[in-house]
């Protein structure tokens, strides 16, 4: 069932970030762009969850822990850069 | 033959005793220097019955045996004889100088530099190998630089101590290459191999250069023209400093050497057409030049020159008896000129001046002084019953003994007959000019005998130049002998040591020169005056000269390299690649393979879609650079996911980081930048930058296509096979950083501690100009963020230990957890604001690296304890709970090192940025 289900989410998730990067290249806004990228993280973060149960490696859910960690970080400065102009207050 | 190694060694213990105790008074440091002299000739005294013997004393301990540098010493009759001059002549001036030195001189500081030179010299002497001489003869070089600027406030001590470090310097990397060709032909840098090597040597087809760049280093070091010049110039130093170095030993350091390798170097056409022609014209003008100086140094520095070049054409002139003269006058010059200088140094220091035209009638008020320097005088002018008598007259008869060309033959019993001449001028007029000739001129003071044992080391050489002149063969006969058997490896020729050889040819030229030079200076004192003579050093015009044209150069190579432009830098970096990389390449061919393709899969199409992407919008968005950082963002995230997709979790994971913590440096950077980049001015630059560019991403690619197909076991099975058993780590990528290259790694958190700590440098107390994007908004609190960060600091905190403790065996290690804890605290700055980063100053991250390069130093120490070479793991394992085996490597220890430092750099350039900020009032 599991290996059935996987190449129809890696596939969802591939579209998931081409359609992301759509939107990061397309804007409009400063903001959509940022969004994307953020998206764009997501998406690597569950494709990696999704690789690692398809081939059975533990290290794929690390490279995917250290991106639900630390991944949203970029996200916040160049939210605070567009908002602010300041990065650390 | 422990007193070989202890004999060198003493003066260097003197200097760094006298330079660790600096307030030490004048007597108490020249005590140490003293006694560190005196303790060594006495070793050099145990030494000589043996030498005598004609044995060869040797002392060896290997140093870098791979590049044939060994310690060794070895002392044969010529080493001796030049180890008594240094260590004798180095007695007397340690107590000159003692009366010498004014209140205002630091003492100690003098007689450690006096001592590490006499140790330096000595060096040269006793030296066994080729490359440790030049080792020596260099630290002779640097310590005759800091003596002669010893009174460093004076304009003129520092201009004289840089050029003639220059110019010996210069001579000293001329030797090394002559050294290095030598020890080529020979097969080894020994000094008893290349002496018995002579034959082959001279048979080489690389003898000449290696003769050229060795006689280059000679004569700089010996001040033989052209390259004299530095010498006059050196007499800004301390007279005891003229006396020892620039009269009795380091400038025959040239002449040591030319005599040292005689028996490998001498004996051909080359030998007698490089030698002669610079000794005789050396001596020549150096003689002419002497007796037109206006100062008492500058007279006797000439002269000095002068004698060097007749001991260089001596040795050039090649027979066994033109040995025994340039021997003999070696020993002879270090006498009497010594005593000159010394003299010379009580007259400045009794009347405050050394200019002839000012100097006159001392006669009157410093009688014993004027007496000692007359018969010094007298010596070097080559008077009967004097020392310089009976080396000249061997001398001259040398010199008509000449065969060579015919024009040779005249030339070089001509010069020597005009020197001649000038010498005895010279030598009366530093006689009749000082003490004669008139009254003083306009001294500050009336001048009186000095203290008594100032004058002492001038009588005891004095008394030498007696004694030899009138008992030669029972006074310097044996020591001469030594020093001609230790020339020649071999017997002494008969020669014979008397006063009177009868009337013949030399005794003529030498009353020729007597007669001549009294007519001379009285004839040039009466027509012309020699006082009204002003004379500039044309040496030092044609140095300064050249020394402008060389920083000229260098700053036009510089401003075409270093414009400011970082366009330009970039250019020429990938430039650079481009051309070093790609000759391989387009040479060898890339030689791609032909390995089974494996499936991309959707992951990879994806991931190659989001690159290319990526890379697009960054060219179409260059100049918005906002959105370039976002573009960048998706590069990396791209890179990261080929990582993955290509096994590589190592990489990935730190991919992931270093892409993290880039964008939030950029964007603290960017905040004071303009927000869009000017537009290219020149459309063909651009299109330039294209090409390179091209170039190199196509070079980039061409390579990682070769690498994926070659076979992928050529090295790695080595690396798999080892890092268990050797390396004590499953993690081969972590052994191999922190063990197989633990020094590129050591060197890189170096490099990376450095750039952390430039960036620190060039912030501090610096105000940014903020940009023009958005005006600064008033912080409002970020609950969310705020509760989120503090619930993530200490996961992060956990996840960093762990990442570091499994790194020896599972994808991990210390960069990877200094990058995770310094994006936790990251985190925390931006939901509180920059006081989480520390103190304001970035002194906590300072230390951070600073302990960090200590740890790792010190790991690597470390391995010493296990016996294994610095850096080399050693391994038992300890049971940690939860985490597992955690290997207690010393390599961990190193690791550890590592982690402190990427994290402490990383957070000091948040700090320092964040700062900035502070500073701009974007509070």
């Amino acid at each position: 069932m599991t290996a059935a289900v996987l190449p129809f989410v890696v596939g969802a998730l591939a579209l998931a970030m081409l359609l992301s990067l759509l939107r990061l290249l397309r804007g409009p806004g400063i903001a959509d762009r940022v969004l994307a990228l953020d998206t764009l993280y997501v998406c690597t973060l569950a494709l990696l969850v999704v690789l690692g149960i398809q081939w059975r490696d533990g290290v794929y859910f690390e490279a995917a822990l250290l991106i639900g960690l630390l991944g949203f970080i970029g996200t916040v400065a160049l939210g605070r850069y567009v908002e602010r102009g300041k990065v650390i207050g | 033959m422990t007193a070989l190694p202890l004999l060198l060694a003493l003066p260097f213990v003197a200097a760094l005793a006298l330079a660790a105790l600096p307030r030490l008074s004048r007597t108490a440091a020249a005590l140490v220097a003293g006694a560190a002299t005196l303790g060594g000739l006495a070793l050099l005294g145990g030494m000589a019955g043996a030498v005598a013997d004609g044995e060869v004393l040797r002392f060896k301990l290997d140093w870098l045996p791979s590049l044939g540098l060994a310690f060794s010493l070895r002392v044969d009759g010529l080493a001796w004889m030049f180890a008594a001059i240094v260590l004798g002549i180095g007695a007397l001036v340690v107590l000159y100088a003692r009366w010498y030195l004014a209140d205002e001189d630091p003492p100690a500081r003098f007689f450690a530099m006096l001592s590490l030179f006499m140790g330096a010299m000595l060096g040269v002497t006793l030296a066994g190998n080729l490359l440790l001489l030049v080792v020596f003869w260099e630290l002779t070089s640097i310590s005759s630089f800091l003596l002669i600027g010893f009174w460093h406030r004076r304009a003129d001590a520092r201009a004289g101590a840089r050029m003639a470090l220059t110019i010996t310097g210069m001579g000293g990397l001329c030797l090394l290459a002559g050294v290095l060709l030598i020890g080529r032909i020979a097969g080894s840098f020994e000094l008893d191999v290349v002496l018995a090597a002579g034959e082959a040597i001279r048979a080489h087809a690389l003898y000449e250069p290696a003769l050229a760049l060795v006689l280059l280093g000679a004569f700089t070091k010996s001040a033989q023209f052209p390259f004299h010049s530095w010498l006059p110039h050196a007499m800004a130093a301390p007279t005891p400093v003229s006396a020892y170095l620039h009269s009795a030993t380091m400038v025959k350091a040239g002449v040591f050497l030319i005599a040292r390798l005689h028996p490998a170097l001498a004996g051909s056409e080359a030998w007698f057409w490089m030698v002669v022609p610079v000794g005789l014209a050396t001596l020549v003008v150096g003689a002419a030049l002497a007796l037109v100086q206006q100062d008492l140094k500058g007279l006797l520095a000439y002269s000095t020159i002068s004698h060097l070049g007749l001991i260089t054409l001596l040795f050039g002139l090649d027979t066994e008896l033109a040995v025994v003269a340039g021997v003999f006058h070696i020993l002879n010059h270090a006498t009497f000129k010594a005593s000159l200088f010394m003299a010379a140094g009580i007259i400045d220091h009794e009347t405050g001046s050394r200019d002839f035209r000012r100097l006159n009638g001392l006669w009157k008020h410093m009688p014993v002084t004027g007496a000692l320097a007359i018969v010094a005088s007298l010596a070097m002018a080559g008077v009967p019953l004097l020392n310089g008598f009976l080396s000249k007259e061997m001398f001259l008869a040398e010199t008509l003994a000449t065969e060579s060309h015919a024009l040779m033959e005249f030339l070089v019993p001509a010069g020597a007959l005009v020197a001649g001449i000038f010498a005895v001028a010279y030598s009366l007029r530093f006689v009749h000019d000082v003490f004669f000739n008139g009254e003083p001129v306009g001294l500050d003071r009336v001048p009186h005998e000095p203290p008594r044992f100032m004058r002492v080391p001038v009588e005891v050489l004095v008394v030498l130049c007696l004694v030899v002149g009138m008992f030669p063969q029972h006074t310097i006969g044996p020591l001469l002998a030594l020093g001609v058997q230790g020339v020649l490896q071999g017997p002494a020729p008969e020669y014979k040591l008397a006063i009177w050889h009868g009337f013949n040819l030399p005794l003529a030229l030498s009353a020729i020169g007597l007669v001549g030079g009294v007519a001379l200076y009285f004839g040039l004192q009466r027509g012309i005056n020699l006082h009204r003579i002003e004379r500039a050093s044309t040496g030092k015009r044609v140095f300064d000269a050249l020394v402008r044209r060389l920083v000229d150069l260098a700053r036009r190579v510089t401003r075409a390299l270093e414009n400011g432009s970082l366009q330009r830098y970039l250019l020429l970096l990938v430039l650079a690649a481009v051309v070093l990389g790609g000759a391989p390449l387009l040479e060898a061919g890339p030689g791609f393979g032909d390995p089974p393709g494996t499936p991309a899969g959707i992951a990879g199409w994806l991931a190659l879609a989001l690159l290319v992407a990526g890379v697009l919008a960054v060219l179409r968005w260059y100049r918005e650079r906002l959105l370039a950082v976002i573009a960048v963002g998706v590069v990396g995230l791209a890179v990261s996911l080929l990582f993955v997709l290509l096994s590589a979790p190592d990489l990935a994971l730190t991919q992931l980081l270093v892409e993290v913590a880039s964008v939030l440096l950029i964007l603290l950077a960017l905040r004071f930048l303009p927000q869009q980049s000017p537009p290219e001015r020149r459309r063909g630059r651009a299109w330039l930058h294209g090409v390179v560019a091209g170039a190199f991403g196509a070079g980039v690619a061409t390579a990682v296509y070769a690498v994926l197909t070659r076979p992928t076991r050529s090295i790695s099975d080595y690396f798999l096979r080892t890092t268990v058993p050797e390396g004590g780590g499953a993690n081969a990528v972590n052994v191999i950083i922190v063990d197989y290259r633990g020094f590129d790694t050591l060197g890189e958190i170096a490099v990376f501690g450095i750039a952390g700590l430039l960036l620190h440098a060039l912030l501090r107390g610096r105000a940014g100009v903020p940009g023009t994007l958005v005006p600064p908004q008033p912080a409002r609190p970020a609950f969310l963020l705020q509760v989120s960060a503090q619930v993530l600091l200490p996961l992060a905190i956990a996840v960093s230990l762990y990442l570091f403790l499994r790194g020896h065996n599972a994808p991990g290690g210390g960069f990877i957890a200094g990058l995770v804890l310094a994006l936790g605290v990251a985190l925390q700055a931006l939901a509180a604001g920059r006081e989480a980063l520390g103190a304001p100053d970035g002194r906590t991250w300072q230390a951070w690296i600073a302990w960090g390069l200590v740890v790792a130093t010190l790991g690597g120490i470390g391995s010493f304890l296990f016996g294994h070479p610095f850096l080399t793991s050693s391994t038992p394992y300890v049971d940690l709970p939860l985490v597992g085996a955690v290997p207690f490597a010393s390599a961990t220890v190193f690791d550890t090192g590592v982690y402190l430092v990427v994290a402490g750099a990383t957070l000091l350039m948040l700090a320092m940025l964040a700062r900035v900020h502070a500073q701009a009032g974007d509070r």
